[in-house]
This record gives structure tokens, C-alpha cells and sequence, in this order.
């Protein structure tokens, strides 16, 4: 197949799909209990210069908890794909990210965000590839079906095809025009769900985002859950495990493990506490007051939880979406 | 008659929630799209499907989403499934609207959300393309929402992240984007425009209330094209002001 054009972008993550294939045979299909600490799951799984990945982001059904703990454990030169709002910020303030596969990273309402301009325009992270939203999914997507690319009619003929890692051909069968994607294998992967039994089988209530993809994309899954629920109400209702347990290597419990996000039908975003880092993150000095505030000076989560308090929880649970 | 006042924002939001087509399948990007969006569905579009990137299809807007994955996204939707869904609809063709912000639009109605400046050496790092590029490559007709200035309106934009007509006639189909899609109009604080279907040129279409073609005309970095008539927006009225204020933008996030 001729190649009409190459993107720029560096492949961040090369991919060996035969040596995926050989990580998954290993991986152990034994339903063993695999819950355990934040700092134990973050210490086992994530290493620097690890090539990583969260879902869904930011504010919303985010694993804030766990990207915290990155965080505190100061795990460093992380290559880091896909969009962020809150988590991606705290990792480009605290200097953990050195390259970025970057489809979006901004403050949503409240604008750009400055922890990824002064991270870029400083050049402390080295690299930008660009993609979209659909396009870094779609990588996942190849990945996850064990195929090294998907063949996508997005992003052809811009700049962001240009700098990115994306290939134009000419597709065999009609002649037309298509963007290659490659699959996208992460070394690790950090999702947030609603429920998930000890050995890591997981519900996850309203949108599922890219959450079933990025699981099956990844060489290692920590799950962080709201609840841990015995395997029976799995078992009653198989339809709902979106991602199985022969997934995932940790599980973690961490109620409220979205806030200040949100997290559908159990609590609403903490829109001051958003605010708080949407302001402190303006300079250099306010975002390393919030990391200290919030990560280095607490032990985890749970003094996290302590920290923030009932008040506050009870009024993000007030706003909560309700089925009515 | 009393006499309305209103911002240039809230007069944006109005025109551009008049172009909202009623049952129609509607992509909306984060932002002032979402207020349009909402005030539509309480006024010309009241079977308006909202589709939002990461799952959401077919919400009642009654609440402003502050963010694209936010509940409210699919608050008494149709559907709650993921981003493959609806960016494979847009794909297929299921899509018929796309309403979209940028930093900067160019006359082809290209916009750019990665960076100011050379991109590996950038003078500012925007969010970058998020959904942006796929609604734009892949829903049939795309409208831009901008603040309006020279900064904005540029004869070249320094980054095409999201395509419009790329570089004129045909150039979308030379790329390989679907067929018979692109953008159709930009709404911004000043007016509403079109394009012109055999250059595919930004035009000026309407003049929001108060402000002549001069200004438009100053504040735009290239030249904006004139038809032989330039029509004037209506004024919000008194029902889309209220709405806006006390039903859409509560918290005061944008007006």
C-alpha cells in the first residue's frame, strides 16, 4: 500500500502486537483478590518513563485518587496519552510528563489550562503529538482488538494529521483516501468505576466514555471503585461488567475517587473545589501550594477524604444526577 | 417599549440558537455551543438531539453542562454509551450538525485549537483538538461560534486543527473527508457568516443590531466577502434574554 503521507509525530509508544498477544497469555485468568492500597497498586504497576494512560477525565468519572498517588510517589518521565482536565494538570505541575500523545488538555469552562502551557512552552515536555478525541480512541480501539491499525475518514488534510503519527493511504478496496491510526498499547492504565468486585470485575453507571477500550488496551489496569460488591451481584448481572476481571491487576476502593469531579448518580462536581485549583494552577508557585496542600502533605486518600470532610461530600452528593 | 439591554455574548448565543434546526441530530463542543444548544431546545428546536462527545445522546437540556462528559449530557437522554458511538455515528453519516469554538478561524472557516506560534516551539499551547476535528471531518454541516476580532479572524491560521473548506473548492474531498460535508456558518459577537458557495470564502450574511459593516470589516484580518445585501440579526428577545439568564446561565459562567 503506498503511503501519501507520513504525520510528523513521533510513534511515542511503539507497539509489538505478537508480544502483546504473549503478555495477555500470562496474565492470570485465576479469580485471586486483588485489592490492595493506592500505594501499593501504584508502586507494583506504574514505573517511570512508563507509557500511560486514564479514563474518562478530569471532572468527570476521573481517578483522581490514583493520579494523585502518581503524583506523591513522583513517578517520573511518564509518556501520557488523551485528554485531561484536573488529573493530566496535577502530573504537568508536578513535572512527572515527558512526552504527551495530546487530543485535548484545558480547563474546559474555565479556559486553557496553565500547567500545560508553562509545562510546553518551557519545553519541559518534550513532545506533542497531536490527535483527536475520536483518533486516540480509535488507536485504543486497535489495540484492543489485537489489529495494528483502524483506518479512520477523521483528521485528513490538517495540521493535526500533520503532527501526528498518523499515515494517509489509499484504502485497497475504493481507492479513497483514509487516515491509519496505530494501535495504541499501554504499559498502564488507571480507570475509575462505579463498582468492582475483589478480583476487579466493574460496572460503571452512564456514559462509559472510552473506559472499555483503554481496559483492553493495556498491559496493566489499576481500577479504582466507589464500592467493592460481592462477585454474586457480578454474577446476577453479567450484562453490566463492562471491564472483566482477567483485566485487571489491582483494585482499589476509593469512595469519592472522582472528587472534585463528579461521579453519575452518586455525587455532583465540586465546583469550588475545581475553582480552587483553576486559580491556584495560574502560576508555578499556586499549583505546588495546591500539591502540597492536597498530595505531598497528606498520606493518601484517605486523609484526602478526612481533609475535604462530610460537608463538603454531603453537598457534591446533594447535586448528584438523579434518576427521576 | 422598554429597551432591551444585552451583551454581545448573550446577542451571539441568541444567533447562533436560531440556526439550530428542530429534530435535528446536533454535535455540540464545550462552551457557549452549549448554551445555544440549550436555548434553542427551550425556544426554535424543542426536538433538538444533542449529541456530546463522550456518550451522550438525546439529553434534555435542563441544566447547563459545564463540561462534555457531565451528567447533565445525558440527563433524560436516549442514550449512555461511549465516545466510539458517537463519533461512528458522525462517521456514518448520522450527524448533521456540528457546533464548534476556536482561537483563531481563518476565510475557510479553518479553525485552530493546538497552538499559537510554531507548534514545537509555541508562543501559547492551546487544549488542542479535543472532538473538534472529527465534528469538523465528520458531521455534514459545521457551524463556529468566535469571539470577533483581527486576533481571531486571521488570513492564516497557524495551526488547522479542525478543518473548514481547508484551502477552497474541493479541497475536502481531495483530502479524503467525507463527501458533501463542511462548515456552513460562523456566529460571533459582531455577525453571522456565510459562504461563498463557489470560492468558499467567508461572507458576511447579517449584521447583529448596531453594528455597521465598517466595524465588521475592521475587526476581521482578511477580506471578509460582501453580498449585495447585508442583512441585520434580529435583537434577543425579551423570552431568550430571561431564558438565558435565569434558566441556562444560571451560575454566570459565560454571560
Amino acid at each position: 500500500m503506498e503511503i501519501l503521507q507520513s504525520g510528523t509525530g513521533e510513534l511515542t509508544q511503539p507497539f509489538d502486537l505478537d508480544e502483546f498477544r504473549a503478555w495477555n497469555r500470562k496474565k492470570s485468568r485465576k479469580l485471586v483478590d486483588k485489592v490492595m492500597p493506592e500505594a501499593e497498586a501504584i508502586g507494583k504497576f506504574v514505573y517511570d518513563g512508563c507509557y500511560i494512560g486514564t479514563e474518562l477525565y478530569g471532572t468527570v468519572r476521573c481517578p483522581m485518587s490514583l493520579a494523585r498517588e502518581v503524583v506523591r510517589q513522583r513517578v517520573k518521565d511518564l509518556r501520557v496519552c488523551g485528554q485531561g482536565v484536573l488529573e493530566l494538570d496535577l502530573w504537568l505541575a508536578a513535572g512527572l510528563v515527558k512526552k504527551l500523545d495530546i487530543t485535548y488538555i484545558g480547563l474546559e469552562v474555565y479556559g486553557t489550562s496553565y500547567a500545560l502551557r508553562r509545562a510546553v512552552e518551557s519545553g519541559q515536555v518534550e513532545k506533542c503529538v497531536e490527535w483527536s478525541n475520536g483518533a486516540i480512541t480509535w488507536r485504543l480501539k486497535a489495540a484492543a482488538m489485537g489489529v495494528p491499525f483502524l483506518p479512520t475518514r477523521s483528521m485528513l488534510g490538517t495540521d493535526t494529521l500533520a503532527y501526528s503519527a498518523a499515515k494517509v493511504v489509499a484504502d485497497p478496496f475504493t481507492g479513497a483516501k483514509v487516515a491509519l491510526l496505530p494501535a495504541l498499547v499501554l504499559d498502564a492504565a488507571l480507570i475509575h468505576v462505579h463498582r468492582a468486585d475483589k478480583y476487579g470485575n466493574c460496572q460503571v453507571d452512564g456514559i462509559t466514555g472510552f473506559a472499555a477500550e483503554m481496559a483492553r488496551a493495556s498491559k496493566r489496569l489499576i481500577v479504582s471503585a466507589e464500592e467493592i460488591i460481592p462477585t454474586q451481584e457480578i454474577r446476577k448481572y453479567p450484562d453490566r461488567t463492562l471491564i472483566p476481571y482477567y483485566l485487571v491487576d489491582a483494585v482499589v476502593h476509593a469512595p469519592y475517587g472522582s472528587h472534585p469531579g463528579e461521579m453519575a448518580y452518586l455525587y455532583g462536581r465540586d465546583e469550588p473545589g475545581i475553582k480552587e485549583w483553576v486559580e491556584m494552577s495560574k502560576t508555578a508557585e499556586g499549583a505546588q501550594a495546591y500539591l502540597d496542600k492536597y498530595i505531598y502533605n497528606l498520606q493518601g486518600h484517605d486523609e484526602y477524604l478526612a481533609l475535604i470532610g462530610e460537608d463538603r461530600f454531603g453537598r457534591c452528593v446533594e447535586l448528584r444526577e438523579k434518576r427521576e | 417599549m422598554k429597551e432591551q439591554t444585552y451583551s454581545k455574548t448573550e446577542l451571539m448565543i441568541c444567533v447562533a440558537a436560531r440556526l439550530f434546526e428542530d429534530g435535528a441530530t446536533c454535535f455540540i463542543g464545550t462552551g457557549i455551543p452549549m448554551l445555544a444548544a440549550m436555548l434553542a431546545s427551550h425556544t426554535t428546536a424543542p426536538n433538538l438531539v444533542p449529541v456530546f462527545e463522550f456518550g451522550g445522546t438525546g439529553a434534555i437540556l435542563e441544566e447547563l453542562p459545564r463540561a462534555v462528559g457531565e451528567a447533565r449530557t445525558w440527563h433524560k437522554g436516549i442514550s449512555a454509551l461511549g465516545i466510539c458511538d458517537t463519533m461512528e455515528n458522525a462517521q456514518r453519516g448520522f450527524i448533521d450538525y456540528g457546533f464548534l469554538g476556536g482561537a483563531q478561524i481563518d476565510p475557510y472557516g479553518n479553525l485552530n485549537s493546538i497552538t499559537i506560534g510554531d507548534h514545537d516551539h509555541p508562543k501559547a499551547r492551546l487544549p488542542g483538538s479535543g472532538g473538534g476535528n472529527d465534528v469538523g471531518s465528520l458531521c455534514w454541516q459545521t457551524v463556529a461560534i468566535m469571539q470577533h476580532d483581527a486576533r481571531r479572524f486571521v488570513p492564516t491560521v497557524d495551526c488547522v486543527t479542525t478543518p473548514g473548506f481547508l484551502s477552497g473548492p474541493g479541497a475536502r474531498e481531495t483530502a479524503g473527508l467525507p463527501k458533501g460535508t463542511g462548515p456552513v456558518y460562523v456566529v460571533s459577537t459582531l455577525a453571522l457568516m456565510d459562504y461563498d458557495p463557489a470560492t468558499c470564502r467567508m461572507r458576511l450574511k447579517a449584521t447583529h443590531p448596531g453594528v455597521s459593516v465598517d466595524e465588521v470589516l475592521a475587526s476581521t484580518g482578511f477580506e471578509l466577502l460582501l453580498p449585495a445585501r447585508v442583512e441585520v440579526n434580529a435583537p434577543p428577545s425579551a423570552e431568550e434574554l430571561r431564558l438565558l439568564r435565569e434558566e441556562i446561565d444560571t451560575e454566570k459562567l459565560y454571560i
